[in-house]
């Protein structure tokens, strides 16, 4: 189906903010079109964001849009999924965001299994503050804040968001465009908590402190370190990450269950 | 028509009052001494079809009522202390993208940690500059059942009125004490509803464009207009602005909206202030203490006075200023170090005759404390 991504765009916010060579654009085009295959009404999309370079996402596209505070976007979706919950929420967010900051409402918003659609937008990077490691820059790497190699391992967020209950886990990187468009709209469709963590370059930041050469180099790296679930490299190569589907599964979503809870209360009042 | 007669906990009354004034949100984190809330609203939010969670922690159920209000429905969290630290910053949020709401705050001794059980009122203060960045608030209080039941609903109208938060600074004293309260009859109080837009679907909707009366009608999140609400200083379509003429149209928006409304949103009650040498100025449980003090010395014959302040933000200035005038003395009863005796020091043509009664040890301050210190500005010696 052809699709009109300008149709979705606040085109008088453009040119975008983010560098030359950064991912996050590549992903807001298809997640564009995760959007307009499934045939959501714009109106029906509230997109929450948090602050740092991929949170300046809602700003462009023409949805319901809330731009909140560093590391909180999830929890006001959850204000807003729980008051409304026949919208269709979406929040995309970056590593940083997600996952230090806003690291405990993460696992929370996943046990809960409220309907919620996040996306990690993973640049493995502070990159809106400059260039500082973060939860996901991974033991070995430099940034503006480990001049002598930053001595964290990185989280693994498919891992994390397995363990912390949510009921649809998936990985895909800026490269794997067509496979990206397919995993969002199947991630927007599941009932309950999702997450899809995109690996995405920064060349700026990333990419230059730790010599991953530019936009396209960072791109290839993808291409040559990442392997489709369940593959025989991933048995030959112990260091390929692994991309697909990790978790499909339906299980009670919190809305849902909330809405019997009402059932219970006043019921138990009327009797 | 029959009255119906509660003996409640102050904690129950502003759930009553809330639920009268038509909450439909809750988010809300355990802490004492403000828990109660959170319980009865997980009982009977559900019963009318409200919405009560409990979320993660304080952060996440300050960012949660925003998130709700925004879609239309009126929203409060309630905590202590502690919560409040914590739920600084998405109030700070919550005044920038002018998202009404409702943030209770049962004060409890502190800092830190603190005495959880015991009573204080030592975030007069941070109600008003906890959040980082210049900004107007408004703050309530009440000293006895009856006026925190108005007090809670007027917390939610002014809320709407001026799309702000606003903070009721309950204390330990009066959230636990159980006492009468007469349930007002529905219709009984006015309740001001959300303002909404009457634009048009397809018609350009400014969200932080603000009407000739300096009211911004709202439209709901999932309705048919879409905009951008943010943190970052904003354009009249919720934009992201450093334009300089916008960034000083918006503070002085936010600022002005409240202060230049002081003389409407202030509420306070005054107590034999007309002949008054002495006038008391006391708010919250501190206020029983004090009117308890007023009234037996007036039974003597002693032209005592005691002006209760039931808005704290903004500061009641002209009313402390023109009730001070003529007195001799002025005694602030609080229990804290002295937040609102700097506001009546600050206030008043002669600050050398404002005297502090207080208590800070978590001991509810007593008519003892009150007329122990009488006696000393009083030259009674003690």
């Amino acid at each position: 189906m052809p699709v009109s991504v300008k149709e979705y765009l606040r085109e008088r916010f453009m040119p975008h903010l983010w560098c030359p060579g950064c991912g996050h654009g590549i992903i807001m085009n298809n997640l564009v079109r995760a959007i307009a295959s499934l045939g959501i009404k714009k109106n029906d999309i509230v997109m929450v964001t948090g602050i740092g370079c991929s949170s300046r996402i809602s700003g462009y596209l023409d949805f319901h849009t809330l731009h909140t505070l560093h590391g909180r976007a999830l929890a006001f979706a959850t204000g807003v999924k729980l008051a409304r919950p026949d919208l269709t929420l979406l929040v995309p967010m970056g590593d940083g965001d997600a996952l230090a900051i806003g690291g405990n409402h993460f696992i929370h918003a996943a046990r809960r299994n409220i309907d919620i659609t996040a996306i990690i937008m993973n640049n493995n990077v502070y990159g809106m503050t400059g260039g500082q490691f973060s939860p996901l820059s991974g033991y070995g790497t430099l940034a503006t804040t480990a001049p002598f190699g930053n001595i964290y391992e990185a989280f693994d967020i498919v891992a994390l968001a397995k363990a912390a209950g949510a009921s649809f886990v998936a990985r895909t990187t800026a490269y794997h465009v067509s496979s990206m468009t397919e995993i969002l709209e199947k991630a927007i469709k599941h009932k309950g908590f999702s997450v899809v963590e995109i690996l995405t370059q920064c060349p700026t930041y990333f990419g230059r402190k730790n010599q991953r050469g530019d936009a396209v180099e960072m791109l290839n790296w993808y291409k040559d370190h990442t392997t489709p679930i369940g593959s025989g490299k991933k048995e030959k190569d112990a260091t390929l990450i692994e991309r697909g589907i990790f978790v499909d599964e339906q299980r009670p979503e919190y809305c849902e269950e909330y809405a019997k809870v009402i059932d219970r209360g006043t019921k138990k009042q009327e009797g | 028509m029959d009255k119906k007669l509660l003996f409640v906990q102050g904690n129950e009354v502003c759930v009553e009052a809330a639920l009268y004034a038509g909450l439909g949100f809750f988010a809300g984190y355990p802490i004492t001494p403000s828990t109660e809330i959170a319980e009865l609203l997980s009982m009977r939010l559900p019963q009318r079809g409200g919405k009560f969670i409990q979320m993660e922690d304080e952060i996440a159920s300050m960012c949660a009522i925003i998130g709700a209000s925004l879609t239309g429905l009126k929203s409060m969290t309630a905590t202590s202390g502690p919560g409040f630290s914590l739920k600084q910053e998405a109030i700070g949020y919550a005044i920038m993208a002018e998202v009404p709401c409702v943030v209770v705050n049962v004060m409890r001794s502190g800092p830190s940690t603190g005495m959880p059980t015991k009573g204080s009122q030592g975030d007069v203060m941070q109600a008003r500059w906890g959040t980082h960045g210049d900004h107007s608030i408004i703050a309530l209080t009440a000293s006895n059942h009856q006026d925190l039941f108005l007090i809670t609903v007027e917390a939610f109208n002014l809320s709407e009125t001026y799309r702000t938060p606003v903070i009721l600074l309950l204390d330990e004293v009066i959230g636990h004490m159980r006492e009468k309260l007469i349930m007002p009859q529905p219709g009984e109080i006015p309740l001001v509803q959300r303002l909404r837009t009457s634009v048009k679907e397809g018609t350009d909707y400014h969200p932080y464009l603000p009407r000739e009366d300096g009211r911004l009608p709202m439209s709901d999140f999932g309705g048919v207009h879409r905009y951008n609400v943010t943190g970052l200083m904003h354009d009249m379509w919720g934009f992201p602005s450093d334009n300089p003429q916008v960034a000083y149209g918006l503070m002085r928006h936010l600022v002005d909206k409240i202060d230049q409304h002081a003389h409407v949103i202030t509420r306070t009650k005054e107590f034999f202030l007309d002949d008054a040498e002495t006038v008391l100025i006391s708010y919250g449980s501190s206020a029983r203490s004090a009117l308890h003090v007023v009234e037996n010395r007036r039974a003597r014959g002693e032209r005592l006075g005691l002006l209760e302040l039931q808005t704290l933000w903004p500061f009641p200035a002209k009313v402390v200023r023109e009730r001070c005038s003529r007195a001799k003395h002025v005694l602030v009863v609080e229990m804290n170090m002295g937040q609102i005796l700097l506001e009546v020091k600050k206030t008043v043509d002669d600050p050398d005759k404002v005297f502090l009664a207080n208590r800070i040890d978590g001991t509810f301050i007593s008519p003892t404390d009150i007329r122990n210190v009488l006696r000393v500005i009083q030259s009674k010696g003690i």
